[in-house]
């Protein structure tokens, strides 16, 4: 059941996205962009939480969940150090993915060669 | 000789060029696609909260790092693109997509120089979005840290 859920909360963002990719021709760099911000709005007003409890990884996986994530640090940073956890929590909740997705890109550029696009 | 088309010839000939787009046929592929990375990344919640014994919090980052790599080999050997094309919006949402975006500029511009070709382009669309990401919970965080300290909420 856990994964129906997961593919249909997943697969409605995705729909909603490109619904709006078709009307407005927003470049991926916006949409990646609205969506962390969407995630972090979601998050602060607690909606994306229920999402989540619904979703489970149809609402971790996409970009909106990266942003819900940076709010749970940003809170739990606040919460734990009060005003320097406004400077710590989004960085401490971004480490993980930001670091993965630059440490295996730089990899891939040693190992891989550009190639021509199709 | 031939005769220049008029303004409305042409744009009727860009109107019949231009590749026509369903709306219905995009969204049902990007359900698919970012529905099934979502599956995928499930699973291997799944997978390590019970086989594991790996905490939630835990599990999500585990996937969080084996959906990037995964992505970033993916775009090492050009297969990520196809699946944004045939995907559009599903293979753009998921984490994924973000994974593809900083590796594949930084396999695109290696020639251009450690610094100014991997360094810099590595930030292409990682930039913004880290950028924005940290600003919006910043400012979040500005009203959650006043809403506490002025006592409206817990």
């Amino acid at each position: 059941m856990e994964y129906v859920k997961a593919f249909l909360v997943g697969g409605i963002i995705c729909v909603l996205v490109q619904i709006l990719m078709d009307n407005t021709k927003l470049q991926p760099g916006r949409i990646m962009v609205l969506l962390v911000i969407s995630g972090v709005i979601l998050g602060a007003l607690g909606i994306y939480e229920k999402i989540e409890a619904f979703g489970g990884c149809g609402a971790t996986v996409p970009l909106s969940g990266f942003g819900f994530n940076l709010w749970k640090g940003m809170k739990e940073a606040i919460d734990q150090h009060g005003f320097l956890g406004l400077f710590e929590g989004g960085f401490t909740a971004a480490s993980v993915g930001t670091s993965a997705a630059l440490i295996f890109s730089y990899l891939a550029s040693l190992i891989f060669q550009p190639k021509m696009k199709e | 000789m031939k005769k220049e088309p008029s303004k409305q010839e042409y744009n009727q000939m860009v109107e019949e060029m231009t590749p026509k787009h369903s709306c219905i046929k995009n969204c049902g592929k990007a359900f698919l696609v970012g529905g099934l990375f979502c599956v995928l990344g499930e699973a291997m919640k799944q997978l390590m909260m019970n086989y594991w014994d790996i905490s939630k919090k835990d599990a999500l980052l585990f996937v969080t790092i084996e959906l990037v790599l995964l992505s970033v080999i993916l775009t090492g050997f050009n297969l990520y693109g196809k699946i944004t094309k045939f995907g559009g919006a599903g293979g753009l949402v998921p984490i994924t997509g973000f994974a593809n975006s900083v590796a594949s500029p930084a396999i695109e511009y290696q020639k251009e120089g450690q610094v100014f070709g991997i360094g810099v382009k590595i930030f292409t669309i990682a930039g913004p979005v880290i950028l924005y990401g940290i600003i919006s919970a910043f400012i979040a965080g500005v009203i959650y840290l006043t809403a506490v300290q002025w006592g409206w909420i817990g």
